[in-house]
């Protein structure tokens, strides 16, 4: 299992109702229904992926945060909002992330780290912007519209009010090094997050 | 012309008449003591009857769903595009039931039958039947073919609102519920047209009061006009646009009133054919099935409440283009769904053909159909 998905499911528990914003070919809920024991939606704009939740099982619906928003989804109605490598594409993630702690008691979020050390490397080095194996785009195409750094992220939630639970810091593996723990904002490529309003536990 | 059928039909298919002698209550208060049901099958009932799917028909649906009526029969059921081997609804491993619903014309007990308290024909005697109704004489259908439980019930537009209301009426008798191009409710606009093609049909001449089978006439223009107008509602400005644009039949324009543009000769053909094989009182009935349904009404217009007895999974999907129902009321019920906590998937298929595409072959709407009615197939172990 890709071991950031390996981390993400220690934190579902069986019965827990999940809704996944940016679901994909719906791996991760596939996961989550048959090893977990969780129940839930995705979220995708993706035909070619919104059919291959289809034929998972996984339940997807066809439905643009940016354009359609998620009014439709009522206050408190999921155990954990999931948001996997998507926060960066959407227009207004400060906005998104408001809406995953209204819809659930607790979000989990993965992004890529633009403060990683070989993307600096690179901007400084070449001054083109920098592409990665976590972000392998070119400035024109890319749908990663809202880059940030972990301390971004980090700044983001103090000013919302925002508790980060936990937070795990990956390389573009997904591997758990300790350098990157050492210095996240350097040397991590991918950051999970856990999060939940202030006044949750 | 080669006369073989396409490999990926079912081929040459017979109907079969079921008869129902055990009196049926409708929504209206009346009943029908004893009533008759076409029905045409295709594939084979597994073991455990675990691997039948019902197709339910449209407002001027047919038994004939798929497949050829002979080796020489031109035109393949009405919904041949999903419905074969290999295709969308696999008759390699599906048992597919379908029918003409109570109230129709191709056979089943409707209108156009002889009431046996008189000898004559219904007509405007033959009860306004409702969505629920024809849904109740299905569960007696699936009585006398052995199935416990549906694989799956499908339909589109008239048909998805079937497949909703098994959901509610019979929860535990289906696995899943297909809801295509559908709506939980007709808007003010739909029943509108409505009226008008009903209108159309009354106030011709030969209508009699719908006793015409008594005067050996048929109200044609009524009936023409009806469909003339409800075909518009089915394209799209855009499809309509690519087949006809402003096309004349001839080069240049007479100053009268005949048929000039292409559109006007298609609206006109469209509508006589029509005229000369369908029953002007079951396209009352069927228009009026239209109008009424609507499962929130009893709960006070929450869709959501009237979700929570279901227990299947559905798959809903919708078109771009479709004006008549348009994908915010597909929308407006998977929210609903969701809300209830029901399982359920959605996809708004981009296409150019308004309501009508969900009988067109596009590849999205091929791909995500397959994919669902794969993994039903599987579920069951067909």
């Amino acid at each position: 299992m890709r071991p950031d998905l390996e981390i993400i499911q220690k934190w579902i528990e069986p019965g827990h109702h999940v809704l996944d914003l940016g679901c994909g070919d719906g791996t991760l809920l596939d996961f989550l229904q048959r090893e977990r024991g969780a129940s839930g939606f995705g979220l995708e704009i993706n035909p070619e992926h919104i059919t291959a939740c289809m034929s998972k099982g996984v339940a997807v619906i066809e439905q643009n945060l940016d354009t359609q928003g998620l009014d439709n989804f009522g206050d408190d109605s999921f155990d954990v909002v999931l948001m996997t490598q998507a926060l960066q594409a959407v227009r207004r993630p400060d906005k998104v992330l408001d809406e995953m702690l209204r819809m659930g008691r607790e979000g989990i979020v993965t992004f890529p780290n633009f403060a990683h050390w070989r993307l600096r490397w690179g901007l400084a080095l070449s001054g083109r912007m920098p592409e990665s194996e976590a972000l392998p785009y070119k400035w024109y195409n890319t749908p990663n519209i809202r880059l940030c750094t972990f301390k971004d992220f980090e700044a983001l939630c103090r000013q919302k009010g925002i508790r980060i639970k936990s937070r795990r810091v990956v390389d573009g593996q997904h591997q758990n090094n300790w350098l990157a723990r050492l210095w996240p904002n350097l040397l991590g490529e991918i950051a999970i997050y856990r999060i939940t309003r202030e006044n949750e536990t | 012309m080669t006369d073989s059928l396409p490999a990926d039909s079912v081929g040459v298919v017979t109907p079969q008449t079921y008869r129902f002698d055990s009196p049926l209550d409708l929504a209206c208060g009346q009943t029908l003591d004893n009533y008759e049901l076409v029905v045409e099958t295709y594939g084979t009932l597994n073991e455990d009857a675990s691997n039948a799917v019902l197709i339910c028909h449209a407002l001027s649906g047919h038994h004939h769903a798929a497949g050829y009526h002979s080796e020489e029969d031109k035109k393949p059921g009405w919904w041949d595009s999903c419905i074969g081997p290999g295709k969308p609804i696999d008759t390699n491993r599906f048992f597919v039931v379908s029918l003409n619903n109570l109230g129709g014309c191709h056979g089943s007990t409707g209108p156009n039958s002889v009431n046996p308290k008189t000898g004559k024909p219904f007509g405007p005697e033959f009860p306004v039947v409702t969505v629920r109704d024809w849904v109740n004489s299905q569960a007696c259908l699936a009585d006398r073919l052995g199935i416990e439980c549906w694989a799956a019930v499908v339909g589109g537009s008239l048909g998805g609102m079937q497949a909703l209301q098994w959901s509610l009426d019979y929860p535990d008798r289906l696995k899943h519920s297909v809801v295509i191009a559908s709506t939980p409710r007709l808007t003010a606009q739909n029943i509108a047209f409505n009226e008008v093609a009903r209108q159309a049909i009354t106030s011709d001449q030969e209508f009699h009061g719908g006793r015409y089978y008594d005067y050996g006439v048929v109200p044609r223009r009524g009936l023409m006009l009806a469909r003339m107008v409800g075909h518009i509602t089915y394209l799209s400005d855009a499809s309509m646009g690519e087949k006809f644009g402003r096309e004349l039949r001839d080069q240049a324009y007479k100053f009268g009133f005949d048929a000039e543009f292409q559109v006007e000769s298609y609206l006109r053909y469209q509508g006589e054919r029509f005229s000369e094989t369908f029953d002007a009182n079951t396209y009352l009935l069927m228009t009026r099935a239209l109008d009424y349904f609507d499962p929130a009404h009893e709960y006070g217009g929450d869709l959501a409440r009237a979700m929570t007895t279901a227990q299947c999974e559905f798959l809903v999907l919708s078109f771009s283009t479709d004006w008549r129902f348009n994908p915010s009321r597909s929308e407006e019920m998977v929210n609903a769904m969701i809300a209830a906590r029901k399982q359920v998937s959605y996809a708004e298929i981009d296409a150019p053909w308004g309501h009508d595409a969900f009988l067109i072959p596009t590849p999205r709407y091929t791909a995500a159909f397959t994919a669902y009615m794969d993994r039903v197939a599987r579920e069951v172990g067909a």
